[in-house]
């Protein structure tokens, strides 16, 4: 290797053993190279994506709310109870990413609503070019709510603008309090979390206002609703949340 | 291969990201050198990116190229007691006790510059 620069060129070893002045004109030789500034964010792409929809969204007068948890949080049961009690009001259609399957999305259709599955195969989160899909096949009317399932998981999707009004995460109270200080990226994206599964905290060794002490830390000011998508306590709070929000 | 919850994809498509934008910016160019900014507190794994980069730039014009990544450590300012002060992780408070504070390094991911063959 070139001791001068780590170049592999040639076999040259020494680089400063020769005995003469040169020019570079030796035997390995330098391919010329310019640097070029690019000063550009990596996620460029996906932002001017995302503002493509956020637009669109807009124009259309479509909340579009990014559900986000670990798989398991209970996404699809708030769902599925939403679409119950406030779809006949609200027409809600859905987003759902996983990584594999549609079975969430039969779950939200098995409710009526209108839902287009999206398979990110090997992706871990959904991004705003899958949205784009996702609205385009979905094609949810003007005035109305998109909500959108993330793929399960709390470190990737915090990265990805989808063009979303809202970011709502959701913990549910069989995961441990000590997610908002494993995962900060998350709870500083959220415009709201969901403390969901409460009607299980007699059943589980969960502090709640340790929970709320590192959600608030990760992200000051957050509203933190606690609620059970299973018997529909607190859930109230949550649909007054969404319909403040309405265009 | 991350220290996040064994999330690495991210990495991954952020790795995809970056050969994405450096080729529309540098079209054919032969790419000799790739400089990122990945701030500390971004949410991604540098020494995942750099596992990555070797699988994501085969067959493209960055195939080759070495891979320099900065790391900016994390800043704030307090909102309530003006100070600005060193942020170790997204949690931390202000020597006065507030968490709200303004973030002002340490989250950047940005391609800083490029060197392409002439």
């Amino acid at each position: 290797m070139c001791a001068t620069c780590g170049c592999s060129g040639g076999t040259i070893l020494e680089h400063h053993e020769h005995g003469h002045e040169h020019g570079h004109e030796h035997g390995h030789g330098h391919p010329e190279t310019r640097t070029v500034t690019l000063e550009q964010a990596v996620l460029a792409r996906n932002d001017a994506l995302a503002e493509l929809n956020r637009t669109w969204l807009a124009d259309h007068g479509i909340l579009a709310v990014n559900l986000m948890s670990s798989p398991g949080a209970g996404k699809t049961t708030l769902l599925e109870r939403t679409i119950r009690e406030l779809g006949a009001r609200l027409r809600v259609s859905v987003v759902e990413g996983d990584q594999e399957t549609v079975l969430d999305a039969d779950r939200i259709r098995a409710t009526g609503a209108p839902a287009v599955q999206i398979n990110t195969g090997a992706g871990c989160h959904l991004d705003a070019q899958m949205l784009a899909d996702g609205l385009r096949t979905l094609d949810p009317p003007e005035r109305s709510v998109v909500l959108i399932e993330n793929v399960g998981n709390l470190v990737c999707p915090a990265l990805f603008d989808l063009g979303e009004q809202a970011r709502v995460v959701i913990t549910s109270v069989t995961e441990g309090a000590e997610k908002p200080r494993k995962y900060p990226q998350m709870f500083r994206a959220a415009d709201l979390v969901l403390l969901n599964k409460t009607d299980l905290l007699p059943y589980v060794d969960f502090d709640v206002a340790a929970f709320l002490d590192g959600a608030r830390r990760a992200n000051p000011g957050v509203e933190v609703l606690q609620l059970s998508a299973t018997t529909g306590d607190g859930v109230a709070g949550w649909y007054d949340w969404l319909r403040a929000r309405l265009p | 291969m991350s220290t996040q919850g064994g999330s690495f994809l991210h990495e991954m498509a952020i790795t995809q990201s970056v050969v994405q934008a450096v080729c529309e910016r540098m079209g054919d160019a032969p790419v000799r050198r790739v400089c990122l900014e990945i701030g500390t507190l971004s949410g991604v794994v540098a020494d995942s990116v750099r596992f990555c980069f070797d699988l994501v730039t085969e067959g493209t014009t960055l195939e080759g190229a070495s891979l320099e990544i900065v790391q900016p450590t994390g800043k704030a300012r307090c909102r309530d007691c003006g100070a600005e002060f060193a942020l170790t992780d997204l949690l931390a408070l202000c020597t006065c006790g507030s968490a709200n504070r303004e973030l002002l390094a340490g989250e950047e991911l940005k391609i800083r510059e490029v060197e392409v063959l002439a």
